[in-house]
């Protein structure tokens, strides 16, 4: 008897694992539009799918109807102002890092190609000051929040127009403790 | 707009093209844009007169090479060398007048230090006058004899020009290979004209801002190896590396003081980023700006009392200078959207910047006496301008499409290079100072 629920037990975990690695990877795009209209509940069990809009819940890290899998906010050109259509994702960050206090986050701060790269390192560090400002302003510790700076060294496109320069103009949300 | 002005614009656009087109199959450095009045030269191969087989290095081709490249001179082509005199009795000067040329370089090289080096012997006539206006030897060791060469170019550009020759320099410029998070950064210094590229230091994680000491010993650089930026110096000869700065947030921008002493860098472990002297010898550090706004990018004025630097206090980035021990700034830059990076000329009386208009970044010129600044490159892309120790040009970063490359302007704007120095992403060049 104990054996078939063990078995039972690692199919459900081997399942879940899967599902996890066929979830398709979080989208490096900037969002276009804030997603208003709530995505479709659906009876939150034990077992079953998390709330999405539960932002203390670590599955939604990898659900892509949660705002926890959107981890990379874009900004404007010289700009370090974190965009309303932003503010609730980090929001949601703020209050998983509040309800979760052994997590830890590397805000990542990139630039676009142009400027000069020493000044694009100050503009990355802003733009990380700006997005760990509202973390804390929600509920982070300062503790649980890392700043790096990359500047444009580490571009994820790399054509010279407008299209690839705003996906290069951002935070990235890293969590090396959740 | 005279009758001449147009002739040298028609002959760079003429120019322009031919290049242009030679660009397709030759990549090494090649004058983008060049200079009518160059001064016509012939640089005669030298004869071999040791006692073995004759070095692999044609130590004529690598002085008209250095002398065409600074584009002030337009050398004889080798097919055109119709007599190869040795000495000065020889030198048949109606022939080269017929041949349009000014000047005239000769010489042999011979055994020197035992065996164990080289002497080239080379003399300098005005071919109009019939005067010889250099005579020298210069002793190098066994694998140094293009470094001897460049030293000749050297001595026959400051005759002809007045100024220093800086052919005999090196340069640092930092490479990027690979593609996505798979990528390979790599410092490394080669002579002035690329020749001889040697790796000093290698990171899959960024490196950028490298910066020579005074003395040409060490460079300065910026690393991301341990996860953040991070202040290296590094004894360009041994390899030996000190880690001077690694605090929290940005250690970026270091620059050499004119002694070597100190080390002007950004730091922002306050939450800001601000300018800071550090003495290499005590290890003490203070603070030299202090303001909310973006502060960094420092540079020395020659005589060590100033530090020009980016500031976006008044809104953008311009450049700022500030008394070495602290004070009030003063913004220097009026002009344009955006100013920063800035190199000093090494007389002080210019400075040059990636000056940013919408979209498209130029290096431009500012003459500091009578606030006179023009543009020098056509852009797009253009920045980490770095003046060659001699004031004569001013070595850049520009793009091909994806790719970086670098490329160099004269100060007056009239001559234009490219160089095309090893595979990959090429960027953030320094010129070195003059290695005596």
């Amino acid at each position: 008897m104990k054996t078939t629920w063990r078995l039972l037990l690692a199919l459900v975990i081997a399942v879940a694992i899967s599902a996890c690695k066929t979830t398709p990877p979080i989208s490096d795009e900037p969002a276009t539009e804030t997603t208003e209209a709530a995505p479709v509940v659906e009876e939150a069990t034990t077992s079953g799918a998390p709330d999405p809009r539960d932002y203390t819940d670590a599955r939604n890290f990898d659900n892509s109807q949660s705002l926890l899998s959107r981890r990379v906010i874009y900004f404007d050109f010289d700009k370090s102002e974190v965009k309303a259509e932003y503010r609730a994702v980090v929001a949601a960050h703020a209050a998983y890092i509040s309800a979760n206090g052994s997590s830890r986050v590397t805000l990542e701060g990139h630039a676009d190609e142009r400027g000069t790269r020493e000044y694009n390192l100050g503009l990355g560090e802003r733009r990380g000051n700006s997005v760990s400002g509202l973390l804390a302003a929600g509920g982070a510790m300062g503790s649980q929040l890392d700043n790096v700076s990359y500047g444009e060294e580490r571009p994820v496109c790399r054509v010279s127009d407008e299209d690839c320069w705003s996906q290069n103009r951002r935070v990235e949300i890293i969590y090396t403790a959740r | 707009m005279t009758v001449t002005d147009i002739m040298q614009k028609v002959i760079y656009a003429l120019v322009l093209l031919l290049f242009s087109q030679l660009a397709q199959a030759k990549l090494e450095i090649e004058i983008i844009q060049g200079n009518a009045s160059a001064l016509p030269i012939a640089v005669i191969p030298m004869q071999w007169r040791g006692s073995g087989p004759p070095p692999s290095t044609r130590v004529a081709e690598v002085v008209a090479s250095d002398l065409y490249r600074s584009g002030l001179f337009a050398p004889l082509d080798d097919e055109d060398i119709v007599d190869r005199p040795v000495d000065g009795e020889s030198i048949r000067f109606g022939t080269w007048r017929l041949l349009k040329v000014d000047y005239i370089v000769i010489g042999w090289v011979n055994d020197a230090l035992g065996g164990n080096g080289y002497d080239i012997v080379y003399q300098l006539f005005d071919v109009n006058t019939q005067e010889r206006l250099l005579s020298q030897i210069t002793t190098v060791g066994l694998g140094d004899l293009r470094f001897g060469a460049h030293r000749a170019a050297d001595a026959i550009y400051e005759k002809l020009i007045g100024v220093p020759g800086a052919f005999s320099t090196r340069i640092a410029y930092v490479s990027a290979t690979g593609e996505g998070n798979d990528l390979q950064f790599e410092l490394y210094v080669a002579d002035a004209d690329g020749f001889n590229p040697q790796p000093v230091v290698g990171s899959p994680e960024p490196l950028l801002s490298p910066n020579w000491s005074h003395d040409g010993t060490r460079l300065a650089y910026v690393s991301f190896e341990q996860g953040n930026s991070a202040i290296y110096v590094q004894n360009v000869a041994t390899g030996a590396r000190e880690l001077v700065s690694s605090g929290k947030g940005i250690n970026g921008a270091p620059a050499f003081s004119p002694d070597d002493r100190y080390l002007a860098m950004t730091l922002s472990y306050t939450g800001n980023p601000e300018i800071y002297i550090k003495d290499l010898t005590t290890g003490q550090k203070r603070q030299v700006t202090d303001h909310w706004a973006i502060d960094t990018e420092p540079a020395w004025s020659p005589d060590g009392k100033w530090l020009y630097f980016t500031s976006d206090r008044g809104g953008r980035p311009q450049i700022y200078r500030v008394a070495a021990s602290g004070g009030k700034a003063t913004r220097i830059t009026r002009e344009g959207d955006y100013n920063a990076r800035v190199t000093i000329s090494p007389d002080g009386s210019r400075i040059a910047v990636a000056q940013g208009r919408g979209n498209e970044y130029r290096i431009a010129i500012l003459d500091l006496e009578t606030g006179r600044m023009r543009t020098l490159t056509p852009g797009v892309l253009d920045e980490s301008p770095s003046f060659a120790p001699n004031g004569s040009m001013i070595l850049y970063a520009t793009r091909e499409g994806p790719r970086g490359v670098l490329a160099a302007v004269s100060a007056d704007g009239n001559v234009r290079q490219r160089l095309i120095l090893t595979e990959g992403d090429v960027r953030e060049p320094a010129w070195s100072p003059v290695i005596r």
